[in-house]
């Protein structure tokens, strides 16, 4: 007995220990009603913006951008009252670090996933995080191997500072201000079971 | 509490690709992942990704092809490579230039893939000691033909969802067969069963060393397979009389409308092209509703353009360390 009772208390002492270790190197900057209310801002704007009689579609970004995609075309499809089609879109062949010697780990290609023509539409792409807009501009070349979209507006949940292109979103949730080393983490229900944007 | 995913993430690290012999289930799996990923860009208007953009590709063939030479070379040319066409005869070879002295002059140009298909086993292995280059295996000898034993098992998994628990026959001349061999490696190993059936003049030697099983009738093992692969009759590998007649080897050994009722209903016909119509198969077959022989080909595009896209992206990650 005395031995469970000891052992329960390292326990405590160690999941104390470990949260104040990762609040002290993690910082939450939107929780998942944060989230939430980014998401209705950005539909409210892009509603506000776009006349409801074009053809919207939205493409998301593998990975987090596809989950986004789907929230925010269920989120549009219901205040318009009709479909907005949403897809998926993998811009690992389009990446400018491919063969150059300061890419990053090796890049999974994996499919794209647009079930529609994008010819003559207006197509919101989304993303999580948009920090040095070189996958925003690998995405844009990626749509008009497509098609020829009608515009593309750029939608993104947390909008870093560190932009190495001339590029910048049109519907910009949360804005961060987050040191260059550091890693702003995005966390979803659907992929990391959890609706969190936390810098590390 | 979010901690940092540090998820193996499996790592493509070979920048040639010889065989599949020696390939792990793991990695064969991993090719035909990214290869599906390659599938749409053949599909929608602009035909053409830039991820090879810059690289020079050359199809470096001392024997005939089709298929494999324009599926490689459209391959290259959807990924945004240069491609340099060198054939034997209308090369230097025909005066003599050893295959090593010409790699290293077509080398010297700065190429940065070879695409080699030779009629000696190990030539491919051979060059990647002695070049820099990547190198892959578009068939040597009767040994291995990489490419296509990937395409034959990306076209069963597209269609069958996997190739676990499935039975499938190779027919035919298995002992001159490099498809055989490599369709033989890459099934086993994603957990087929293969057959080899074939006339015992056909059969490889030592055919029982291998992870297969051995038939000699193709009426025994026909309704009990799931996908029936007949290749071809390479006449102008054959040496002696390995059978009779060719009526008498189509008669036992080809694959005609009347053994097809005894197939079951969803049986996956293929064929590595080209067809003896007639002899190892009837028309009415290889043109009817379980044949994919067409599939096949429109895979190997797929398949090819991911092996080109992940040897060049293991060359890159070399010149990182």
């Amino acid at each position: 007995m005395p031995l469970l009772v000891v052992v329960a208390i390292l326990d405590v002492i160690f999941r104390l220990f470990f949260n104040w270790w990762f609040a002290a190197i993690m910082k939450i900057i939107l929780d998942s009603g944060q989230i939430e209310q980014v998401l209705k801002d950005l539909t409210g704007r892009i509603l506000s913006e776009i006349p409801a009689e074009m053809d919207i579609a939205v493409i998301g970004i593998r990975s987090r951008g596809e989950v986004l995609a789907q929230r925010l075309s269920g989120q549009l499809s219901q205040k318009l009252g009709k479909d907005v089609p949403c897809g998926t879109l993998d811009i690992t062949l389009y990446r400018d670090d491919l063969n150059s010697p300061q890419g990053t780990a090796q890049p999974l290609v994996r499919t794209t996933e647009i079930g529609f023509d994008i010819d003559d539409k207006i197509i919101i792409l989304i993303d999580d995080v948009l920090y040095t807009g070189r996958s925003a501009r690998a995405a844009m070349d990626a749509l008009i191997d497509l098609g020829r979209p009608k515009a593309i507006r750029l939608a993104v949940l947390v909008d870093r500072i560190g932009r190495e292109l001339p590029i910048q979103a049109d519907y910009a949730g949360y804005k961060a201000d987050a040191a260059p080393g550091k890693l702003v983490q995005v966390n979803l229900v659907e992929s990391d079971g959890k609706d969190q944007v936390v810098i590390e | 509490m979010a901690l940092k995913r540090k998820s193996k993430q499996f790592k493509w690290h070979r920048k040639h690709l010889l065989g599949l012999r020696e390939l792990s289930a793991e990695e064969i799996t991993y090719i035909l992942d990214t290869a599906k990923g390659f599938e749409q860009i053949s599909t929608r208007s602009v035909k053409k990704a830039p991820p090879l953009r810059g690289k020079v590709v050359v199809n470096l063939f001392f024997e005939d092809s089709t298929r494999t030479r324009n599926s490689f070379a459209l391959a290259a040319n959807r990924l945004s490579a240069d491609i340099i066409e060198f054939t034997k005869k209308t090369s230097s070879v025909s005066k003599g230039e050893t295959l090593l002295d010409t790699a290293r002059n077509l080398e010297a140009m700065g190429i940065d893939i070879v695409v080699i298909r030779h009629n000696a086993g190990g030539a491919p292995k051979f060059l990647s000691r002695n070049i820099n280059a990547c190198v892959v295996n578009a068939g040597d000898g009767f040994c291995e033909h990489p490419t296509q034993g990937l395409l034959d098992v990306y076209t069963i998994r597209k269609i069958k969802g996997t190739l676990e628990g499935l039975k499938i026959a190779i027919v035919g001349d298995i002992a001159h067969s490099r498809v055989a061999r490599s369709d033989m490696w890459a099934m086993t190993k994603l957990g087929a069963e293969v057959i080899f059936v074939g006339p015992p003049t056909l059969m490889p030697t030592q055919a029982d060393r291998l992870p297969v099983k051995v038939s000699y009738s193709l009426d025994e093992v026909i309704e009990k397979v799931d996908v029936i692969n007949m290749l071809r009759i390479q006449f102008e590998r054959l040496g002696g009389n390995p059978f009779p007649s060719i009526r008498e080897y189509s008669h036992y050994f080809g694959l005609t409308v009347e053994r097809m009722k005894k197939a079951k209903p969803y049986i996956l016909v293929m064929h590595p092209g080209p067809i003896n119509r007639g002899l190892e198969m009837e028309s009415e077959v290889a043109d009817g509703r379980n044949s994919v022989i067409l599939e096949q080909v429109t895979n190997g595009l797929a398949v090819r353009m991911a092996v080109l896209f992940l040897v060049n992206q293991a060359a890159a990650e070399r010149l990182k360390a």
